[in-house]
C-alpha cells in the first residue's frame, strides 16, 4: 500500500445553491498526494481548483456546501471531524496562502499580532516565545531587518514582502501540506521569480509537501512534480510534469498549450485558441463540459461525462477520444 | 505614404503627478514622477510593445501620447503636430485618429449603454455616421471583431470578459482611427480566452493598416505581437530594440532579469535555466534613486552607476540602452 500517502481527495464534491440555480463548481474530483510532493493545480478561473483547495480545509461556506466525497489526510477524513479538530489541522498541519497579499493581512494588527497568532494558539507559546520565533520566521522568508520591522502595519511592506509576510505564517507550525492559491499571480515577474525561489528552497529544507494552484502553465514546468489540470469542476488530466507537455493526453491541455506565445519559441505566425467560452455550471449539459470547444469531439462526448482512465504510468485523462498526435 | 513614415514621435515626455499636504491652502510637497523624459517613436503600421512591472509608467505615457493626461513636459508629435498645444476643436479631430483599448473590460464600458449606444456613441460625437447608417456600421463592426451583429440591443453585463473586450475594440474602431493604444487589453482575461484576442487584434491590424501601441507586462505576449519593443523601468525606458535583437540579445541588465524570470512551459528547458533574481523591490517614483534608477537592484552596477545617470544611446543598429556597463 501507499504507505507515504499525504493526501487522498476522493470524488468531492462541492456545490453552490445560488438564487439562479445549483453550481457545480467541483463535481467528483479524484487525487492522491504523496509526503513531500509538489503537485499544480492548474485551469482558468471558474473551474473550480481553489474551492477544491477550500473544500479541503473545510472552508466553504453558505451558500456553498462540500456535499459528497472524501478528504483523507494523514489518515483521518477531514470532512468527517468535529470543528474542534478540523481548526487544529488547519493552519497547523495544514497551512494555506492567499492570492492577493493586499486583502488578505488584516490592516489594523502589526505584523507581530499576525503571525504569532498562530503560534500561540496551536503551539502554546507564550508572547516573548511566539515574537522571538516570529522573528525567525520573517528572517526564514528573507524579510531584511525583521526584528525591526516586525512591529510594522501590513501597509508598511510591499506586495511581495507582503506574500512572504503570508508565507511566513503559513510556515509558523511547520504544515506537511502548504496550499498555495495563486500566491504569485497579482505580483511583478521579477517578484513571482523571488517567491517562487523561496518556496522551493523551504520545501526543500523543511519537506513540506505544497499544491500550488495556478492558471500560468509556465510556473508549474518550473515547480512541480505532478500536474492535475481542472476543467470546469472536473479533472482533465493529471500526470507527471514531463508527460504533461510532452504527451499531453486531453484536448483541453492540448489547447491551453497551444494558446499561450512562449518565450523561447519560435514566432508562429498566430496562436491556436480554444474557440468559444467556458461552460455554464449552473445548467451543465450532459457528457464531458469541454464538448462544445473540442476539436476532436466524438458523438459519445455529448451524452455521457468521460471518467478519468489510465493512458501511462501515473498519467490519467478524462477523454472518450484518443489524443496522441495532435501537439499544436 | 513610405513604409518607414514616423507617425508618433515622443520627445522628452515628462508626467509628473503633484503631491499635496494641507486641507485648505494645499502646498506641493513632491512630485510622483510617473513618466520622466521618454524619448521614442513609432513607425506607420507597426506596432511597439511597452512592457514594464507594474508602476513603472507605462500606462500613464499610454494615457500621456492621448493627452488624456496632460503631460508635464515634452512633445508628443502625431505625423509631427505636437498635441501637447492643442487644445479644444483642434485636439478633438485629432482624438478621432487615436483610441485607446483599456485593460479592464468590466469597467471600461458604461453598464448603462447598449452595445450598438456604447459603439455607436464615438461615432456621432465626430458626425461619421447617424441614425440607420450608424446602425448599419455598429453592427459591421460587431461582426469584424467576431460578434453576433444582433447583439447591438443588449447591455455590456450580458457578456464574458473576452466578448466585452471584443466590444472595447469594436468600440476603438468606430471612428477608423490610425493609431490604438493598446493597454494591457488581455490581462484580465481567462488564458484559452487570450489568445483569441490577440488574434483579434492582429488581424485588424492587416485589414486596417493600424498602428498599436502595444502597453502590458507580459514578456511573452509582447514578443508575439510586437515589431519593436521598448523596455520602462520607474519612469525611464532603458531599452529599445527590434523584438528578435531585444529577445536574442538583450543589453541592459533589467531586460536581462526579466526575460529570465519569465516561466516557460516546459519542465526540460525549466530545468536547465539560469535565473537571475533581483533582489529588492521596485522604488518609490517619488523619491528615484539617484544616477541609474536602477543601481539599487543592479547585479553588475558599480560606483558610477549611483552618481551619474547613464545616457540613451545606441549600442548597435537601432539598439537603444541606457547603461554605463554595455
Amino acid at each position: 500500500m501507499r504507505d507515504n500517502t499525504l493526501l487522498e481527495v476522493r470524488n468531492l464534491k462541492t456545490y453552490f445553491y445560488t438564487m439562479d440555480g445549483t453550481v457545480l463548481a467541483v463535481d467528483g474530483v479524484d487525487f492522491v498526494m504523496r509526503e513531500g510532493q509538489t503537485v499544480g493545480l492548474v485551469g482558468e478561473s471558474g473551474c473550480g481548483k481553489s474551492v477544491t483547495a477550500l473544500s479541503i480545509m473545510r472552508l466553504i461556506t453558505p451558500p456553498g456546501k462540500i456535499v459528497g466525497g472524501q478528504v483523507i489526510f494523514d489518515g483521518e477524513d477531514l470532512l468527517k471531524v468535529d470543528d474542534e479538530e478540523i481548526r487544529r489541522v488547519r493552519g497547523n498541519k495544514i497551512a494555506m496562502v492567499f492570492q492577493d497579499p493586499m486583502t488578505s493581512l488584516n490592516p489594523v494588527l502589526t505584523i507581530n499580532r499576525q503571525v504569532s497568532e498562530a503560534l500561540e494558539l496551536h503551539l502554546g507559546m507564550n508572547k516573548d516565545e511566539s515574537r522571538k520565533r516570529s522573528i525567525e520566521l520573517l528572517e526564514i522568508v528573507g524579510i531584511p531587518e525583521a526584528a525591526k520591522r516586525i512591529d510594522d502595519y501590513p501597509h508598511q511592506f510591499s506586495g511581495g514582502m507582503r506574500q512572504r509576510v503570508m508565507i511566513a505564517m503559513a510556515l509558523s507550525c511547520n504544515p506537511q501540506l502548504l496550499i498555495a492559491d495563486e500566491p504569485t499571480t497579482a505580483l511583478d515577474v521579477t517578484i513571482q521569480a523571488q517567491i517562487i525561489e523561496l518556496v522551493k528552497r523551504l520545501k526543500k529544507e523543511l519537506g513540506m509537501a505544497v499544491i500550488w494552484i495556478t492558471h500560468d502553465m509556465g510556473v508549474v514546468a518550473g515547480m512541480c512534480e505532478r500536474v492535475i489540470v481542472m476543467y470546469a469542476g472536473h479533472i482533465a488530466e493529471s500526470a507527471r510534469v514531463s508527460d504533461i507537455y510532452a504527451d499531453p493526453r486531453h484536448p483541453y491541455t492540448l489547447g491551453l498549450l497551444g494558446s499561450i506565445p512562449r518565450l523561447d519559441a519560435a514566432r508562429k505566425s498566430k496562436l491556436t485558441p480554444i474557440e468559444g467560452l467556458p461552460p455554464d455550471l449552473i445548467n451543465a449539459p450532459p457528457g464531458c463540459p469541454f464538448a462544445p470547444r473540442c476539436a476532436w469531439v466524438i458523438d459519445i462526448c455529448h451524452q455521457e461525462c468521460p471518467r478519468l482512465r489510465g493512458v501511462g504510468p501515473g498519467h490519467e485523462t478524462a477523454c472518450w477520444a484518443n489524443v496522441k498526435e495532435g501537439r499544436a | 505614404m513610405s513604409i518607414n513614415e514616423i507617425l508618433l514621435e515622443v520627445k522628452g515626455l515628462k508626467m509628473h503627478f503633484p503631491l499635496t499636504q494641507g486641507i485648505i491652502i494645499q502646498r506641493q510637497v513632491g512630485a510622483v514622477k510617473a513618466v520622466d523624459g521618454l524619448n521614442f517613436f513609432i513607425r506607420r503600421g507597426e506596432t511597439l510593445g511597452l512592457v514594464g512591472e507594474s508602476g513603472c509608467g507605462k500606462s500613464t505615457t499610454g494615457r500621456a501620447i492621448l493627452q488624456l493626461y496632460r503631460p508635464t513636459a515634452g512633445q508628443v508629435l502625431f505625423e509631427g503636430q505636437d498635441l501637447c498645444k492643442m487644445a479644444g476643436e483642434r485636439l478633438r479631430q485629432m482624438r478621432r485618429r487615436m483610441q485607446m483599448i483599456f485593460q479592464d473590460p468590466y469597467a471600461s464600458l458604461n453598464p448603462r449603454m447598449t452595445v450598438g449606444n456604447i459603439i455607436g456613441e464615438p461615432m456621432e460625437i465626430h458626425n461619421l455616421a447617424k441614425g440607420k447608417e450608424k446602425q448599419e456600421k455598429v453592427q459591421e463592426l460587431l461582426r469584424v471583431v467576431g460578434l453576433n451583429p444582433y447583439f447591438s440591443n443588449r447591455y455590456p453585463h450580458e457578456f464574458s470578459g473576452g466578448q466585452r473586450q471584443r466590444i472595447g475594440v469594436a468600440r476603438a474602431l468606430a471612428v477608423q482611427p490610425e493609431f490604438i493604444v493598446c493597454d494591457e487589453p488581455i490581462s484580465a482575461l481567462d488564458v484559452s480566452i487570450q489568445a483569441q484576442i490577440i488574434n483579434l487584434l492582429e488581424e485588424l491590424q492587416a485589414e486596417f493598416h493600424l498602428t498599436y501601441l502595444f502597453i502590458a507586462h507580459d514578456l511573452s505576449v509582447v514578443r508575439h505581437l510586437s515589431d519593436r519593443v521598448a523596455v520602462m523601468y520607474l519612469g525611464k525606458i532603458v531599452e529599445i530594440a527590434t523584438r528578435d535583437d531585444l529577445y536574442r540579445t538583450p543589453l541592459h541588465p533589467y531586460i536581462k532579469a526579466l526575460l529570465s524570470a519569465v516561466p516557460i512551459p516546459d519542465p526540460t528547458v525549466e530545468a536547465r535555466r539560469e535565473r537571475i533574481i533581483l533582489v529588492g523591490d521596485v522604488p518609490s517614483p517619488v523619491n528615484p534613486p539617484s544616477g541609474c534608477n536602477f543601481h539599487t537592484r543592479c547585479p553588475i552596477a558599480i560606483p558610477l552607476c549611483s552618481e551619474q545617470e547613464p545616457a540613451f544611446v545606441d549600442k548597435g543598429v537601432d539598439h537603444w540602452a541606457a547603461c554605463h556597463r554595455v
